[in-house]
């Protein structure tokens, strides 16, 4: 029961994980993949922010009074991760709208048809 | 004990929003639900005591990303998901295979909020004790990201900046104006 | 926007305010959360409302397509000219020690210009990829 208590916040994490990823492989709308992506992303960076937390204490901001502070190293990692994640969804989204000038479709499976036919 | 149930309602909440992400077809609802994950994912952060990420995961997640993809959806006019042809199942195999492989991998992982985690070992207490003292600065994350690690800070705003020129460069140019028939090849 | 009347007086308020709250967390970044990131995002948010509200040609008008190029690569310069100064100044890149008359001072000075730095670039480069989504298309 501790195990348990212990480790659900993994689990459900892992379960949004493989919920993104497989948005991506399996759905054929462009828009989709990249907010699977997206899901995917964030997933992971929960995962190293509940590696990081420290049960009884509080936010790495040095105040009187407190003592425990929670370990700052994943949160400034996963600051720069976030950032990097928004540019990347940029680009892709920049991506998506060339595409739909170029074939006139966001589906994958009509772009790999249209492809396939030249 | 009252944490602890925030903890699993809020988890409850994110699961059943990336399902529903998946299984909803009108393009309009998925970003509104992705706007959705963001803010909850962010709640979960304040949760886990990083105020710094919270703050960044909701302006960039549920503010940035999503307008971004209200924007692309408009230009696209794309306004519904095509239903797929075939039924996925080497998919759901793949991702079935990996979470299990994951779920393996969480048994050796210390308990959540353990003090005595090895990630809390090395520098982290380095980084809390003398912080303060040697930056002037109370905020141990900023301190950390601005001045200890400087260098993977500079490399971060050169990225964004690749990006934004990514964008121009693909969306801003002369070809861009005017001339959305389709045609472009 | 004519028949928008409610969203043009509230946001008409509320702009400045935000515009505010970003400037308050760019430089509180030291003592609470915050900091550039952050400040940036919050930032270009104010200005992307405006936007929404009062169209592309006005947003255009108050903040140009050329002045946000500047202003990005004027905050990626900055970050990595208070690197060059440091050298300049004796010690090594980065090493903000040697900037003021005491190492913890000179600490305290780096980080608030480099925390300056990405506000100005994160800000900028937003509201750049938001423009240049949203004039997509138009002439």
């Amino acid at each position: 029961m501790d195990f348990v208590l212990g480790h659900y916040n993994y689990w459900i994490v892992i379960l949004v994980m493989m919920t993104g990823f497989y948005t991506v492989i399996s759905r054929g709308n462009l828009i989709k993949k990249i907010a699977g992506l997206n899901i995917f992303q964030t997933s992971v960076f929960l995962l190293y922010i509940s590696i990081g937390n420290v049960k009884g204490g509080t936010e790495p901001i040095i105040a009187d009074g407190f003592a425990v502070y929670s370990n700052p190293v994943p949160h400034v990692l996963i600051l720069t991760a976030i950032v990097v994640g928004v540019a990347t969804t940029a680009l892709g989204l920049a991506l998506v709208v060339r595409i739909r000038d170029a074939y006139g479709t966001i589906e994958e499976d009509d772009i790999h048809a249209q492809d396939q036919s030249l | 004990m009252i944490d602890t149930l925030i903890d699993i309602v809020q988890l409850a909440f994110l699961a059943i929003t990336a399902v529903a992400i998946i299984r909803i077809r009108s393009l309009f609802a998925v970003i509104m639900l992705f706007g959705i994950f963001s803010l909850l994912s962010a709640g979960l952060f304040v949760i886990m005591d990083a105020s710094d990420v919270a703050f960044t995961e909701a302006a960039v997640g549920a503010g940035i990303s999503t307008v971004l993809m209200l924007a692309t959806l408009a230009i696209t006019k794309n306004l519904e998901e095509k239903r797929p042809s075939h039924r996925p199942w080497l998919p759901l195999i793949v991702v079935m295979v990996m979470g299990a492989a994951l779920v393996y991998g969480t048994v050796d992982i210390p308990s959540f909020g353990d003090p005595e985690a090895p990630v809390h070992k090395h520098v982290a207490p380095r980084y809390l004790e003398q912080g303060e003292e040697e930056t002037g600065v109370p905020n141990i994350v900023t301190a950390v990201l601005a001045s200890y690690r400087g260098f993977d800070t500079m490399g971060e705003v050169a990225v964004i900046l690749t990006a934004g020129m990514g964008v121009m460069l693909l969306l801003g140019g002369r070809a861009a104006r005017g001339k959305n028939d389709g045609d472009v090849r | 926007m004519k028949h928008n009347l409610i969203l043009r007086v509230v946001s008409k308020f509320l702009i400045p305010v935000i515009i505010l709250f970003a400037l308050y967390v760019q430089f509180h970044g030291d003592y609470g959360p915050g900091g550039g990131f952050q400040a940036g995002v919050i930032f270009s948010a104010a200005f992307i409302l405006y936007t929404l509200v009062f169209g592309l040609a006005a947003a255009e008008l108050v903040l140009p397509r050329r002045l946000l190029r500047h202003l990005a690569s004027l905050g990626v310069l900055i970050y990595a000219g208070t690197g060059v100064v440091t050298m300049l100044k004796g010690g090594n890149f980065l090493e903000y020690g040697v900037l003021a008359s005491t190492p913890v001072a000179g600490q305290h000075l780096g980080i608030l210009v480099i925390e300056l730095g990405v506000g100005i670039t994160v800000s900028s480069v937003m509201l750049l990829i938001f423009f240049t989504f949203a004039g997509y298309g138009k002439s």
